[in-house]
Protein backbone atom coordinates (compact mmCIF):
# COMPACT_ATOMS: atom_id res chain seq x y z
CA UNK A 1 0.00 0.00 0.00
CA UNK A 2 1.42 3.39 -0.99
CA UNK A 3 1.69 6.41 1.32
CA UNK A 4 -1.35 8.18 -0.19
CA UNK A 5 -3.56 5.20 0.48
CA UNK A 6 -6.89 6.96 0.18
CA UNK A 7 -9.05 8.14 -2.69
CA UNK A 8 -9.77 11.74 -3.73
CA UNK A 9 -13.38 11.20 -2.63
CA UNK A 10 -12.24 10.09 0.80
CA UNK A 11 -10.08 13.19 1.15
CA UNK A 12 -12.98 15.44 0.16
CA UNK A 13 -15.40 13.65 2.49
CA UNK A 14 -12.97 14.06 5.38
CA UNK A 15 -12.48 17.77 4.69
CA UNK A 16 -16.23 18.36 4.57
CA UNK A 17 -16.91 16.21 7.63
CA UNK A 18 -14.43 18.26 9.68
CA UNK A 19 -16.48 21.36 8.83
CA UNK A 20 -19.53 19.81 10.52
CA UNK A 21 -17.98 19.47 13.98
CA UNK A 22 -20.15 20.73 16.79
CA UNK A 23 -23.31 21.17 14.70
CA UNK A 24 -26.73 19.76 15.62
CA UNK A 25 -28.33 18.99 12.27
CA UNK A 26 -26.96 18.72 8.75
CA UNK A 27 -29.12 18.07 5.71
CA UNK A 28 -27.97 16.65 2.40
CA UNK A 29 -29.83 17.18 -0.86
CA UNK A 30 -30.61 14.69 -3.58
CA UNK A 31 -27.78 13.43 -5.78
CA UNK A 32 -25.06 14.36 -3.32
CA UNK A 33 -23.07 11.21 -2.53
CA UNK A 34 -19.96 13.05 -1.31
CA UNK A 35 -21.85 15.29 1.13
CA UNK A 36 -23.83 12.27 2.31
CA UNK A 37 -20.54 10.49 3.02
CA UNK A 38 -19.21 13.56 4.86
CA UNK A 39 -22.34 13.94 6.96
CA UNK A 40 -22.37 10.27 7.92
CA UNK A 41 -18.66 10.38 8.71
CA UNK A 42 -19.17 13.38 10.98
CA UNK A 43 -22.01 11.52 12.67
CA UNK A 44 -19.90 8.38 13.09
CA UNK A 45 -17.21 10.43 14.83
CA UNK A 46 -19.65 12.58 16.82
CA UNK A 47 -22.84 10.72 17.68
CA UNK A 48 -24.71 13.96 18.45
CA UNK A 49 -25.07 15.11 14.85
CA UNK A 50 -28.49 14.60 13.29
CA UNK A 51 -28.25 13.76 9.59
CA UNK A 52 -31.06 14.19 7.07
CA UNK A 53 -30.45 12.81 3.58
CA UNK A 54 -32.95 13.29 0.79
CA UNK A 55 -33.37 10.10 -1.18
CA UNK A 56 -32.71 7.89 1.85
CA UNK A 57 -35.30 5.94 3.78
CA UNK A 58 -33.15 5.54 6.86
CA UNK A 59 -32.00 9.17 7.10
CA UNK A 60 -35.19 10.99 6.21
CA UNK A 61 -37.44 11.56 9.21
CA UNK A 62 -39.86 13.99 7.64
CA UNK A 63 -43.61 13.32 7.50
CA UNK A 64 -44.94 16.49 5.90
CA UNK A 65 -43.98 15.95 2.28
CA UNK A 66 -41.49 17.69 0.05
CA UNK A 67 -41.94 21.08 1.66
CA UNK A 68 -40.81 20.07 5.14
CA UNK A 69 -37.06 20.37 4.48
CA UNK A 70 -37.57 23.95 3.33
CA UNK A 71 -39.87 24.92 6.18
CA UNK A 72 -37.39 23.34 8.58
CA UNK A 73 -34.53 25.37 7.09
CA UNK A 74 -36.48 28.63 7.25
CA UNK A 75 -37.06 28.07 10.96
CA UNK A 76 -33.35 27.63 11.61
CA UNK A 77 -33.60 23.92 12.37
CA UNK A 78 -30.86 22.98 9.87
CA UNK A 79 -27.30 24.12 10.60
CA UNK A 80 -25.51 23.05 7.45
CA UNK A 81 -26.28 22.12 3.86
CA UNK A 82 -24.23 21.35 0.75
CA UNK A 83 -24.62 22.93 -2.68
CA UNK A 84 -22.73 22.49 -5.92
CA UNK A 85 -22.83 24.15 -9.33
CA UNK A 86 -22.08 23.67 -12.98
CA UNK A 87 -20.39 27.03 -12.47
CA UNK A 88 -19.28 28.73 -9.25
CA UNK A 89 -17.83 32.24 -9.34
CA UNK A 90 -15.67 34.38 -7.10
CA UNK A 91 -18.71 36.01 -5.47
CA UNK A 92 -19.91 32.48 -4.56
CA UNK A 93 -22.80 32.75 -6.99
CA UNK A 94 -23.78 29.29 -8.18
CA UNK A 95 -25.30 28.22 -11.47
CA UNK A 96 -27.29 25.00 -11.80
CA UNK A 97 -29.30 26.03 -14.86
CA UNK A 98 -27.09 26.23 -17.92
CA UNK A 99 -24.00 27.46 -19.74
CA UNK A 100 -24.72 30.18 -22.30
CA UNK A 101 -27.59 32.62 -22.60
CA UNK A 102 -30.95 31.99 -20.98
CA UNK A 103 -33.51 30.75 -22.01
CA UNK A 104 -31.75 28.90 -24.86
CA UNK A 105 -28.39 27.98 -23.36
CA UNK A 106 -25.64 26.14 -25.22
CA UNK A 107 -25.78 23.51 -22.53
CA UNK A 108 -28.77 23.07 -20.26
CA UNK A 109 -28.47 21.49 -16.82
CA UNK A 110 -31.26 20.20 -14.53
CA UNK A 111 -32.21 23.40 -12.72
CA UNK A 112 -31.83 25.34 -9.50
CA UNK A 113 -33.68 22.90 -7.20
CA UNK A 114 -33.78 24.33 -3.66
CA UNK A 115 -30.56 26.34 -3.94
CA UNK A 116 -32.10 29.82 -4.35
CA UNK A 117 -33.83 29.36 -1.03
CA UNK A 118 -31.55 27.25 1.13
CA UNK A 119 -28.49 29.39 0.30
CA UNK A 120 -30.11 32.22 2.26
CA UNK A 121 -31.48 30.28 5.17
CA UNK A 122 -29.01 27.60 6.22
CA UNK A 123 -26.24 29.20 8.32
CA UNK A 124 -23.36 27.12 7.02
CA UNK A 125 -23.55 26.24 3.35
CA UNK A 126 -20.61 24.21 2.08
CA UNK A 127 -20.02 24.38 -1.66
CA UNK A 128 -18.49 21.29 -3.21
CA UNK A 129 -17.31 20.23 -6.62
CA UNK A 130 -14.78 17.50 -7.30
CA UNK A 131 -13.68 18.94 -10.63
CA UNK A 132 -11.41 21.92 -10.03
CA UNK A 133 -11.01 23.66 -13.40
CA UNK A 134 -11.51 27.15 -14.86
CA UNK A 135 -14.56 25.68 -16.67
CA UNK A 136 -16.30 25.21 -13.30
CA UNK A 137 -14.69 27.94 -11.17
CA UNK A 138 -15.43 30.93 -13.40
CA UNK A 139 -15.06 34.73 -13.09
CA UNK A 140 -18.84 35.15 -13.42
CA UNK A 141 -21.61 32.55 -13.68
CA UNK A 142 -23.86 32.63 -16.77
CA UNK A 143 -26.98 32.26 -14.62
CA UNK A 144 -27.30 33.00 -10.92
CA UNK A 145 -29.34 30.14 -9.47
CA UNK A 146 -28.48 31.37 -6.00
CA UNK A 147 -26.59 34.52 -5.07
CA UNK A 148 -23.50 34.32 -2.89
CA UNK A 149 -24.03 37.73 -1.30
CA UNK A 150 -26.96 39.95 -0.45
CA UNK A 151 -27.39 43.63 0.42
CA UNK A 152 -27.41 44.30 4.18
CA UNK A 153 -31.19 44.83 4.33
CA UNK A 154 -31.95 41.33 2.98
CA UNK A 155 -32.98 38.81 5.62
CA UNK A 156 -30.24 36.26 5.32
CA UNK A 157 -29.16 34.13 8.26
CA UNK A 158 -27.35 31.76 5.91
CA UNK A 159 -24.90 31.64 3.07
CA UNK A 160 -21.68 30.22 1.69
CA UNK A 161 -18.90 29.57 4.21
CA UNK A 162 -16.65 27.02 2.48
CA UNK A 163 -15.79 25.57 -0.91
CA UNK A 164 -14.25 22.11 -1.12
CA UNK A 165 -12.95 20.74 -4.43
CA UNK A 166 -10.92 17.69 -5.35
CA UNK A 167 -7.77 19.82 -5.03
CA UNK A 168 -8.36 22.51 -2.43
CA UNK A 169 -10.36 23.87 0.47
CA UNK A 170 -11.40 27.54 0.54
CA UNK A 171 -13.16 29.68 3.12
CA UNK A 172 -15.62 32.36 2.00
CA UNK A 173 -16.11 35.65 3.80
CA UNK A 174 -16.57 39.36 3.25
CA UNK A 175 -13.41 39.55 1.18
CA UNK A 176 -14.38 36.60 -1.01
CA UNK A 177 -12.69 33.24 -1.20
CA UNK A 178 -9.41 32.52 0.54
CA UNK A 179 -7.36 29.39 -0.01
CA UNK A 180 -7.10 27.35 3.17
CA UNK A 181 -5.21 24.27 2.03
CA UNK A 182 -4.50 22.10 -0.99
CA UNK A 183 -4.70 18.35 -1.56
CA UNK A 184 -4.67 15.74 -4.28
CA UNK A 185 -1.09 16.65 -5.13
CA UNK A 186 -1.90 20.29 -6.00
CA UNK A 187 0.29 23.27 -5.06
CA UNK A 188 -1.07 26.76 -4.43
CA UNK A 189 0.30 27.76 -7.84
CA UNK A 190 -1.62 24.83 -9.42
CA UNK A 191 -4.78 26.10 -7.76
CA UNK A 192 -4.22 29.62 -9.06
CA UNK A 193 -3.76 28.24 -12.55
CA UNK A 194 -6.92 26.13 -12.41
CA UNK A 195 -9.26 28.64 -10.76
CA UNK A 196 -11.07 31.17 -12.95
CA UNK A 197 -11.60 33.72 -10.18
CA UNK A 198 -9.21 35.60 -7.91
CA UNK A 199 -8.86 34.56 -4.28
CA UNK A 200 -6.73 35.44 -1.29
CA UNK A 201 -3.88 33.22 -0.20
CA UNK A 202 -1.02 33.28 2.23
CA UNK A 203 2.54 33.09 0.94
CA UNK A 204 2.72 29.53 2.25
CA UNK A 205 -0.42 27.45 1.85
CA UNK A 206 -0.50 24.24 3.90
CA UNK A 207 -1.45 20.82 2.63
CA UNK A 208 -4.83 19.58 3.73
CA UNK A 209 -4.35 17.11 6.59
CA UNK A 210 -4.93 13.67 5.06
CA UNK A 211 -7.60 11.32 6.39
CA UNK A 212 -6.63 9.90 9.76
CA UNK A 213 -6.84 6.23 10.65
CA UNK A 214 -10.05 6.70 12.60
CA UNK A 215 -11.65 8.71 9.78
CA UNK A 216 -10.69 6.13 7.15
CA UNK A 217 -11.93 3.24 9.26
CA UNK A 218 -15.31 4.93 9.71
CA UNK A 219 -15.53 5.85 6.02
CA UNK A 220 -14.77 2.35 4.81
CA UNK A 221 -16.96 0.68 7.43
CA UNK A 222 -20.27 2.13 8.59
CA UNK A 223 -20.27 5.15 6.25
CA UNK A 224 -19.72 3.10 3.11
CA UNK A 225 -22.43 0.66 4.18
CA UNK A 226 -24.94 3.45 4.82
CA UNK A 227 -24.09 5.35 1.62
CA UNK A 228 -24.59 2.14 -0.38
CA UNK A 229 -28.30 2.20 0.51
CA UNK A 230 -28.70 5.40 -1.52
CA UNK A 231 -25.71 5.48 -3.88
CA UNK A 232 -24.57 1.90 -4.53
CA UNK A 233 -22.47 2.79 -7.57
CA UNK A 234 -20.68 5.60 -5.74
CA UNK A 235 -20.10 3.47 -2.65
CA UNK A 236 -18.38 0.72 -4.59
CA UNK A 237 -16.21 3.17 -6.53
CA UNK A 238 -15.26 5.94 -4.12
CA UNK A 239 -13.98 4.15 -1.05
CA UNK A 240 -10.59 2.48 -0.87
CA UNK A 241 -9.35 -0.21 1.48
CA UNK B 1 -71.18 8.97 -7.55
CA UNK B 2 -68.40 6.46 -7.83
CA UNK B 3 -65.02 7.83 -8.73
CA UNK B 4 -63.72 4.48 -9.85
CA UNK B 5 -63.45 4.39 -13.60
CA UNK B 6 -62.92 1.26 -15.67
CA UNK B 7 -59.79 2.22 -17.59
CA UNK B 8 -57.07 4.77 -18.28
CA UNK B 9 -59.02 6.28 -21.13
CA UNK B 10 -61.78 7.29 -18.76
CA UNK B 11 -59.31 8.35 -16.07
CA UNK B 12 -57.57 10.73 -18.44
CA UNK B 13 -60.58 12.48 -19.98
CA UNK B 14 -59.85 15.64 -17.95
CA UNK B 15 -56.30 15.83 -19.34
CA UNK B 16 -57.13 17.70 -22.51
CA UNK B 17 -54.67 19.33 -24.91
CA UNK B 18 -53.13 22.42 -23.29
CA UNK B 19 -54.14 21.27 -19.82
CA UNK B 20 -51.98 22.16 -16.80
CA UNK B 21 -50.94 18.94 -15.06
CA UNK B 22 -49.09 18.64 -11.76
CA UNK B 23 -46.90 15.56 -11.37
CA UNK B 24 -44.79 14.26 -8.47
CA UNK B 25 -41.05 13.52 -8.35
CA UNK B 26 -39.76 10.09 -9.37
CA UNK B 27 -39.81 8.71 -5.81
CA UNK B 28 -43.37 9.69 -4.98
CA UNK B 29 -45.68 7.71 -7.26
CA UNK B 30 -45.42 8.68 -10.91
CA UNK B 31 -48.37 7.64 -13.07
CA UNK B 32 -46.37 6.21 -15.95
CA UNK B 33 -49.01 3.84 -17.30
CA UNK B 34 -51.30 6.85 -17.50
CA UNK B 35 -48.53 8.82 -19.20
CA UNK B 36 -48.24 6.11 -21.83
CA UNK B 37 -52.00 6.22 -22.36
CA UNK B 38 -51.84 10.00 -22.80
CA UNK B 39 -49.16 9.65 -25.45
CA UNK B 40 -51.11 6.92 -27.24
CA UNK B 41 -54.01 9.34 -27.37
CA UNK B 42 -51.67 11.97 -28.81
CA UNK B 43 -51.98 14.62 -26.10
CA UNK B 44 -50.34 17.96 -26.99
CA UNK B 45 -49.27 21.31 -25.50
CA UNK B 46 -49.37 20.18 -21.88
CA UNK B 47 -48.37 22.69 -19.23
CA UNK B 48 -46.44 20.32 -17.02
CA UNK B 49 -45.83 21.32 -13.40
CA UNK B 50 -43.19 19.24 -11.62
CA UNK B 51 -43.76 19.15 -7.85
CA UNK B 52 -41.11 20.31 -7.54
CA UNK B 53 -38.89 18.20 -9.79
CA UNK B 54 -39.40 15.38 -12.24
CA UNK B 55 -37.45 12.83 -14.22
CA UNK B 56 -38.43 10.01 -16.53
CA UNK B 57 -42.05 11.08 -17.01
CA UNK B 58 -41.19 14.66 -17.95
CA UNK B 59 -38.37 13.55 -20.24
CA UNK B 60 -40.61 11.11 -22.11
CA UNK B 61 -43.46 13.60 -22.46
CA UNK B 62 -41.06 16.29 -23.71
CA UNK B 63 -39.31 13.92 -26.10
CA UNK B 64 -42.66 12.87 -27.52
CA UNK B 65 -43.55 16.50 -28.19
CA UNK B 66 -46.46 16.54 -25.74
CA UNK B 67 -45.23 19.45 -23.58
CA UNK B 68 -45.61 23.12 -24.45
CA UNK B 69 -44.61 24.64 -21.13
CA UNK B 70 -42.66 23.14 -18.26
CA UNK B 71 -42.55 24.55 -14.77
CA UNK B 72 -39.94 22.85 -12.57
CA UNK B 73 -37.16 23.35 -10.07
CA UNK B 74 -35.15 20.64 -11.76
CA UNK B 75 -35.40 17.79 -14.25
CA UNK B 76 -32.96 14.88 -14.27
CA UNK B 77 -32.81 11.11 -14.26
CA UNK B 78 -31.43 10.77 -10.74
CA UNK B 79 -28.14 8.87 -10.56
CA UNK B 80 -28.40 8.29 -14.32
CA UNK B 81 -27.68 11.96 -14.90
CA UNK B 82 -29.17 14.55 -17.22
CA UNK B 83 -32.65 14.09 -18.68
CA UNK B 84 -31.57 14.12 -22.32
CA UNK B 85 -34.84 14.98 -24.06
CA UNK B 86 -35.45 17.81 -21.59
CA UNK B 87 -32.00 19.33 -22.11
CA UNK B 88 -32.22 18.94 -25.89
CA UNK B 89 -35.66 20.59 -25.98
CA UNK B 90 -34.54 23.58 -23.90
CA UNK B 91 -31.33 24.00 -25.91
CA UNK B 92 -33.43 23.96 -29.10
CA UNK B 93 -36.01 26.36 -27.69
CA UNK B 94 -38.69 23.75 -28.32
CA UNK B 95 -40.49 24.23 -24.99
CA UNK B 96 -41.25 27.22 -22.80
CA UNK B 97 -39.32 26.79 -19.57
CA UNK B 98 -40.52 28.32 -16.33
CA UNK B 99 -37.57 27.77 -14.04
CA UNK B 100 -38.41 27.63 -10.35
CA UNK B 101 -36.96 26.64 -7.01
CA UNK B 102 -38.45 23.74 -5.01
CA UNK B 103 -40.08 25.68 -2.15
CA UNK B 104 -41.62 28.16 -4.61
CA UNK B 105 -43.59 25.39 -6.29
CA UNK B 106 -44.70 24.09 -2.91
CA UNK B 107 -45.67 27.63 -1.85
CA UNK B 108 -47.63 28.25 -5.05
CA UNK B 109 -49.61 25.07 -4.48
CA UNK B 110 -50.10 25.94 -0.81
CA UNK B 111 -51.53 29.30 -1.84
CA UNK B 112 -53.93 27.46 -4.16
CA UNK B 113 -55.02 25.05 -1.44
CA UNK B 114 -55.75 28.01 0.83
CA UNK B 115 -57.62 29.82 -1.94
CA UNK B 116 -55.38 32.88 -1.66
CA UNK B 117 -53.56 34.68 -4.48
CA UNK B 118 -49.95 34.26 -3.29
CA UNK B 119 -47.63 33.24 -0.49
CA UNK B 120 -44.52 35.13 0.61
CA UNK B 121 -41.27 33.19 0.74
CA UNK B 122 -37.81 33.94 2.13
CA UNK B 123 -34.63 33.57 0.11
CA UNK B 124 -34.48 33.81 -3.71
CA UNK B 125 -33.49 37.53 -3.72
CA UNK B 126 -30.48 38.06 -5.94
CA UNK B 127 -31.20 34.94 -8.00
CA UNK B 128 -31.70 35.32 -11.75
CA UNK B 129 -34.88 33.30 -11.23
CA UNK B 130 -36.49 36.62 -10.29
CA UNK B 131 -35.48 38.01 -13.71
CA UNK B 132 -36.88 35.08 -15.67
CA UNK B 133 -40.00 34.78 -13.51
CA UNK B 134 -41.64 38.22 -13.73
CA UNK B 135 -44.72 36.68 -12.10
CA UNK B 136 -42.69 36.42 -8.89
CA UNK B 137 -42.87 39.83 -7.21
CA UNK B 138 -40.84 41.47 -4.50
CA UNK B 139 -42.52 43.67 -1.91
CA UNK B 140 -41.42 45.30 1.31
CA UNK B 141 -42.60 43.22 4.26
CA UNK B 142 -45.66 45.20 5.49
CA UNK B 143 -44.99 44.00 9.06
CA UNK B 144 -41.40 45.20 9.01
CA UNK B 145 -39.52 47.92 7.21
CA UNK B 146 -36.90 47.85 4.49
CA UNK B 147 -37.29 44.07 4.41
CA UNK B 148 -37.79 42.83 0.83
CA UNK B 149 -39.62 39.53 0.46
CA UNK B 150 -40.65 37.48 -2.58
CA UNK B 151 -44.28 36.69 -3.40
CA UNK B 152 -45.10 33.48 -5.24
CA UNK B 153 -48.46 33.46 -7.05
CA UNK B 154 -50.84 30.57 -6.50
CA UNK B 155 -50.37 27.56 -8.76
CA UNK B 156 -53.74 26.04 -9.62
CA UNK B 157 -53.22 22.98 -11.82
CA UNK B 158 -56.22 21.78 -13.77
CA UNK B 159 -55.24 18.22 -13.00
CA UNK B 160 -53.02 16.46 -10.46
CA UNK B 161 -51.92 13.11 -11.88
CA UNK B 162 -50.19 10.48 -9.73
CA UNK B 163 -50.01 6.84 -8.67
CA UNK B 164 -50.83 5.77 -5.11
CA UNK B 165 -50.75 2.64 -2.99
CA UNK B 166 -54.48 2.15 -2.49
CA UNK B 167 -57.97 3.57 -2.68
CA UNK B 168 -61.34 2.45 -1.35
CA UNK B 169 -64.62 2.29 -3.22
CA UNK B 170 -65.70 5.60 -1.62
CA UNK B 171 -62.90 7.31 -3.55
CA UNK B 172 -60.52 7.93 -0.66
CA UNK B 173 -56.85 7.55 -1.62
CA UNK B 174 -54.09 6.53 0.78
CA UNK B 175 -50.69 8.19 0.21
CA UNK B 176 -49.05 7.70 3.62
CA UNK B 177 -46.26 10.20 4.26
CA UNK B 178 -46.16 11.27 0.62
CA UNK B 179 -47.93 14.44 1.55
CA UNK B 180 -46.84 16.35 -1.55
CA UNK B 181 -49.49 14.22 -3.25
CA UNK B 182 -52.06 15.53 -0.80
CA UNK B 183 -50.89 19.08 -1.50
CA UNK B 184 -51.24 18.47 -5.24
CA UNK B 185 -54.74 17.05 -4.84
CA UNK B 186 -55.80 19.99 -2.65
CA UNK B 187 -54.42 22.56 -5.09
CA UNK B 188 -55.62 21.06 -8.38
CA UNK B 189 -59.12 21.41 -9.78
CA UNK B 190 -59.21 17.66 -10.36
CA UNK B 191 -57.07 14.77 -9.14
CA UNK B 192 -56.76 11.71 -11.38
CA UNK B 193 -55.10 8.80 -9.62
CA UNK B 194 -53.98 5.31 -10.55
CA UNK B 195 -53.69 2.87 -7.63
CA UNK B 196 -52.06 -0.46 -6.91
CA UNK B 197 -55.03 -1.79 -5.07
CA UNK B 198 -58.71 -1.16 -4.36
CA UNK B 199 -59.46 -2.09 -0.75
CA UNK B 200 -62.77 -2.98 0.85
CA UNK B 201 -64.16 -0.74 3.59
CA UNK B 202 -63.45 2.93 4.19
CA UNK B 203 -59.86 4.14 4.67
CA UNK B 204 -61.08 6.98 6.86
CA UNK B 205 -62.52 4.53 9.44
CA UNK B 206 -59.03 3.58 10.65
CA UNK B 207 -57.35 6.60 12.30
CA UNK B 208 -53.87 5.27 11.47
CA UNK B 209 -54.73 5.08 7.77
CA UNK B 210 -56.92 8.19 7.79
CA UNK B 211 -53.91 10.38 8.67
CA UNK B 212 -52.33 9.51 5.33
CA UNK B 213 -55.51 9.49 3.27
CA UNK B 214 -56.71 12.07 0.76
CA UNK B 215 -60.48 12.29 1.25
CA UNK B 216 -62.63 11.58 -1.80
CA UNK B 217 -63.68 15.25 -1.72
CA UNK B 218 -60.44 16.09 -3.55
CA UNK B 219 -60.40 13.11 -5.91
CA UNK B 220 -62.06 13.12 -9.32
CA UNK B 221 -61.17 9.80 -10.87
CA UNK B 222 -59.42 6.62 -9.79
CA UNK B 223 -58.31 3.75 -12.00
CA UNK B 224 -57.05 0.41 -10.70
CA UNK B 225 -53.69 0.01 -12.46
CA UNK B 226 -51.30 -2.29 -10.58
CA UNK B 227 -47.70 -1.41 -11.45
CA UNK B 228 -48.86 1.92 -12.84
CA UNK B 229 -45.56 3.56 -11.84
CA UNK B 230 -43.21 1.03 -13.46
CA UNK B 231 -40.35 1.02 -14.30
CA UNK B 232 -40.00 3.51 -11.44
CA UNK B 233 -40.20 2.14 -7.94
CA UNK B 234 -42.57 3.12 -5.23
CA UNK B 235 -42.74 2.50 -1.51
CA UNK B 236 -41.17 -0.89 -0.87
CA UNK B 237 -40.95 -1.76 -4.55
CA UNK B 238 -37.57 -1.02 -6.12
CA UNK B 239 -37.11 0.67 -9.47
CA UNK B 240 -36.25 -1.45 -12.49
CA UNK B 241 -32.70 -0.10 -12.76
CA UNK B 242 -31.95 -1.94 -15.99
CA UNK B 243 -35.02 -0.48 -17.69
CA UNK B 244 -34.18 3.02 -16.47
CA UNK B 245 -30.56 2.70 -17.61
CA UNK B 246 -31.83 1.46 -20.97
CA UNK B 247 -33.97 4.55 -21.30
CA UNK B 248 -31.14 6.91 -20.30
CA UNK B 249 -28.90 5.36 -22.93
CA UNK B 250 -31.50 5.30 -25.70
CA UNK B 251 -32.68 8.86 -25.07
CA UNK B 252 -29.22 10.36 -25.59
CA UNK B 253 -30.11 10.76 -29.25
CA UNK B 254 -33.35 11.75 -30.93
CA UNK B 255 -33.32 8.55 -33.00
CA UNK B 256 -32.63 6.41 -29.98
CA UNK B 257 -35.49 8.05 -28.11
CA UNK B 258 -37.93 7.57 -30.99
CA UNK B 259 -37.03 3.89 -31.15
CA UNK B 260 -37.54 3.56 -27.40
CA UNK B 261 -40.85 5.40 -27.57
CA UNK B 262 -42.12 3.17 -30.38
CA UNK B 263 -41.39 0.14 -28.24
CA UNK B 264 -42.98 1.70 -25.14
CA UNK B 265 -46.17 2.62 -26.95
CA UNK B 266 -46.44 -0.69 -28.83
Amino acid sequence: MSAAAFTDEEQMAVVMARLLRGLRHVAVGALSPLPASAALLAQALDGQLQVTILGSKRYLKFTDGGRELFDCAAQGRIDAFFLSGVQIDGEANINLVGVGDYPKPDKRFPGSFGSAYLYHLVPKVILFRQEHTPRILVPKVDFVSAAGRSPSNVYRPGGPRHLVTGRAAFAFGERGFSLVSTHGGASAADIEASTGFAFERAAEVPSTPPPGAEELAALRGPVKAAVAEIYPAFASRAFGG
Amino acid sequence: MTRLVPDLEALLEPVTDGCSVAVPPDYSGVALAATRALLKRGVRHLHLIAVPQAGLQADVLIGAGAVGTLEAAGINLGELGLAPRFTAAVEAGAITMRDATCPAIHAGLQAAEKGIPFLPLRGILGSDLLKVRPDWRVIDNPYGSNDPIVLIPAIRPQVALFHARMADREGNVWVGVRRELMLMAHAAAQACVTVEEIVEGNLLDDPALAAGTIPALYISRIAHVPGGMRPLGFGEEASDEAALAGYAKAARTEDGFQQWLKGWLA
